[in-house]
């Protein structure tokens, strides 16, 4: 009587596990699972972002759960759980805050799922995860500043440059600083004259720019950290009677399309691209990560820049 | 002089005296207005324009705050109108048209005076509290402006509508002339006719302008719905001035700005008395702060401090009490006629 007790729970032991096995690679077989969580929808950039992990998933093959955190840190990680409880195969999300995340890797980790970070970095140990995918933001910034050092190489007197930075505290925003400035800083020429917080907004951007106008008469150069506040710059600068592009030179970062447009139509002199297009290489991670590949750590988007031709060549196949 | 110093418009018009000759001080330039590209330009016309939007904010923010209550919504109510009026716009075939853009800016108005009439009726037929009633939509709209725009900017290449926030009409910003037109009317209404004294009186005790035969409840709800339309303008403004909707960011703590300038130009948020003359000079005290920042070239990272600091001055120098206190000249006198600044009841009753 007690072995057969025994024989038979076994056996659902066994008919469970196997049935857990099955939802496990998603019924498929060998079809890869990922479980991406996306921060929300609040720019175009983001857009852009989500449309290009959902086409290379599909291109890839692999099978993608999404779902929209809507800025929430809570929605977010209720997700990954949900992630971990259809024990898919990666997870891979991009953090909405930097902090806060532990408890839930941990969890991942302890349900040998593999984490991804995409586009923005979290401050938990990076044994918990096992790649960080996303852009460099002082790199932007240098590529900014190289192009700025070598448009003014020549020059002879002081270039007076304003500077209007994103949102105080934000992890571009401080980068993109830090790398423009660290490259400036080799032409004793190149001077920031002032340098505003505009919010990465186009609003803001404009106002900054007009009232720096009035307390700067020579401006040589505007950076703007973003193309938003470049372009609400541009409408300043035009409304002050000065010609953008020409009389004051504009490099922005991020490439958006309307920010491609005015670099096509000569307002912007110089953008680096700040790519939301990151879903071949992450499924190329994942694919890598389920092959028992070892992966980088650290993964730098693949980034370019664009001058005004380049742009112009570029924007009629333009994604965003 | 006492007269003079006990008026209620002095410590805010003084405040704003004092920080545009700090301005002239620094940038010595500041005050120059000069014509150019055929319209004024000059810091004093910026802090006219781009203050205009919280001058119309602010003037229905007096409104609602003189009936006791506070609009916690209009901010969301900027980019709601801003997201329909260039969704709109964005549609049509030709952009420049004027009946076009007279129709989005119609709807977009329209749709302001719902969002107030929602706020008005939560209040004074629901009975919800105003802080809580108002919340919800400052937490939901800024959702429905981005279903209105589905999450991107929408660029509108108008000039009709351009006019309406980045626009001259006889070298003037067409913002502030709307701004003016506003604030006069406003004026007209609350203090030619008895509407003004109706709202205070609803202020001071609800309970009582009932009993005495006032319609409260219908003069909250056009004080709601007031302030909702004076934000759908300042949306338009906003959003026509960088000719794109933003429905993330347009009018983000608007709302707080809105309330602070109320609070300096010297109405209390207890209700009851209130000034739009002293609201316009709050306004533009906010507006200064901010152009003042930017032109002296205050790091960014010391900003908001900055400008805690000088509005907690402001604050602090508009209080009798703290006067008193701090400028003993007749040591054991009363705080000058209570009746002149109604702010400082408040600040003794909590004190």
């Amino acid at each position: 009587m007690n072995r057969k007790l025994t024989a038979l729970l076994a056996a659902m032991a066994l008919a469970l596990a196997a049935t857990g096995c099955g939802g496990g690679s998603g019924g498929d077989s060998g079809k890869i699972t990922l479980g991406f969580s996306q921060v929300g929808s609040e720019s175009g950039w983001r857009e852009a972002n989500t449309k290009s992990v959902k086409e290379s998933a599909q291109a890839a093959g692999i099978d993608l759960k999404f779902s929209d955190a809507q800025q929430k840190q809570e929605n977010q990680i209720a997700t990954i759980r949900s992630y971990i409880q259809q024990k898919v195969d990666v997870i891979a999300f991009s953090p909405v805050v930097v902090t806060g995340w532990d408890a839930v890797l941990k969890e991942a980790q302890a349900a040998k799922i593999p984490v991804v970070l995409t586009d923005r970095a979290v401050d938990s140990d990076p044994s918990l995860y096992v790649s960080f995918l996303g852009s460099d933001f002082v790199k932007e910034g240098e590529a900014v500043g190289d192009w700025v050092l070598d448009e003014y190489k020549d020059a002879t007197g002081p270039v007076n440059i304003v500077q209007l930075e994103g949102t105080v505290g934000s992890a571009p925003a401080i980068d993109r600083k830090k790398g423009f400035e660290s490259k400036i800083a080799a032409n004793p020429n190149l001077k920031v004259i002032a340098s505003q917080s505009g919010d990465f907004t186009r609003a803001d951007g404009k106002e900054v720019m007009q009232a720096i106008l009035k307390a700067n008469p020579k401006i040589d150069l505007l950076f703007a950290h973003n193309d938003d506040m470049g372009l609400g710059a541009i409408q300043a600068i035009e409304e002050a009677g000065k010609k953008p592009g020409v009389d004051i030179k504009i490099v922005t970062i991020d490439a958006v399309h309307d920010g491609m447009q005015a670099l096509a139509d000569g307002k912007i002199n110089f953008i680096a691209e700040c790519s939301p297009l990151l879903g071949d290489q992450l499924m190329d991670i994942v694919k890598k990560i389920k092959a028992g590949q070892p992966v980088d750590k650290r993964i730098v988007t693949t980034e370019t820049t664009f001058t005004q031709q380049q742009a112009a060549e570029a924007l009629p196949t333009r994604k965003y | 002089m006492k007269t003079v110093t006990g008026h209620r418009l002095f410590w805010p018009a003084a405040v704003l005296v004092v920080m545009l000759l700090a301005n002239v001080v620094v940038t010595p330039g500041f005050l120059s207005v000069q014509v150019r590209g055929g319209h004024l330009y000059g810091s004093l016309i910026d802090i006219l324009l781009f203050g205009a939007p919280l001058i119309l904010i602010s003037i229905g923010m007096t409104g609602v705050i003189a009936t006791g209550g506070i609009d916690l919504s209009v901010g969301a109510v900027v980019a709601i109108s801003g997201a329909l009026a260039c969704y709109m716009i964005s549609g049509q075939d030709d952009q420049g048209s004027v009946p076009g853009v007279l129709v989005a800016v119609g709807l977009a108005l329209g749709l302001s005076a719902v969002l107030g009439l929602w706020n008005g009726l939560l209040v004074a037929r629901a009975g919800i509290q105003p802080i809580i009633a108002t919340l919800i939509l400052m937490v939901a709209g800024r959702g429905v402006a981005q279903l209105i725009t589905s999450g991107k900017n929408i660029n509108v290449n108008s000039p009709p509508y351009k006019l309406i926030g980045g626009g001259y009409l006889l070298t003037v910003p067409f913002a502030v002339l709307v701004a003016a037109v506003v604030v006069a009317l406003a004026g007209l209404a609350v203090r030619r006719t008895a509407l003004g004294m109706l709202l205070e009186a609803i202020g001071g005790n609800a309970e009582a302008s009932r009993l005495v035969g006032i319609r409260s409840r219908r003069l909250i709800v056009l004080a709601y719905t007031f302030c909702a339309v004076c934000a759908g303008i300042a949306g338009l403004m906003i959003s026509s001035n960088i000719s794109t909707a933003d429905g993330n960011n347009a009018g983000l703590w608007m709302e707080l700005d809105a309330i602070l300038a109320v609070v300096i130009g010297g109405t209390a948020l207890t209700g009851g008395r209130f000034t739009l003359a002293g609201t316009v000079l709050g306004a533009l005290v906010i507006q200064t702060l901010s152009t003042t920042i930017y032109t002296t070239g205050v790091p960014p990272q010391t900003t908001l401090v900055f400008k805690a600091v000088v509005v907690t001055a402001v604050c602090l120098i508009q209080s009798p009490a703290f006067r008193a206190k701090v400028f003993r000249r007749r040591p054991g006198a009363p705080p000058p006629d209570p009746v002149a600044s109604p702010g400082p009841a408040d600040v003794e009753v909590r004190a």
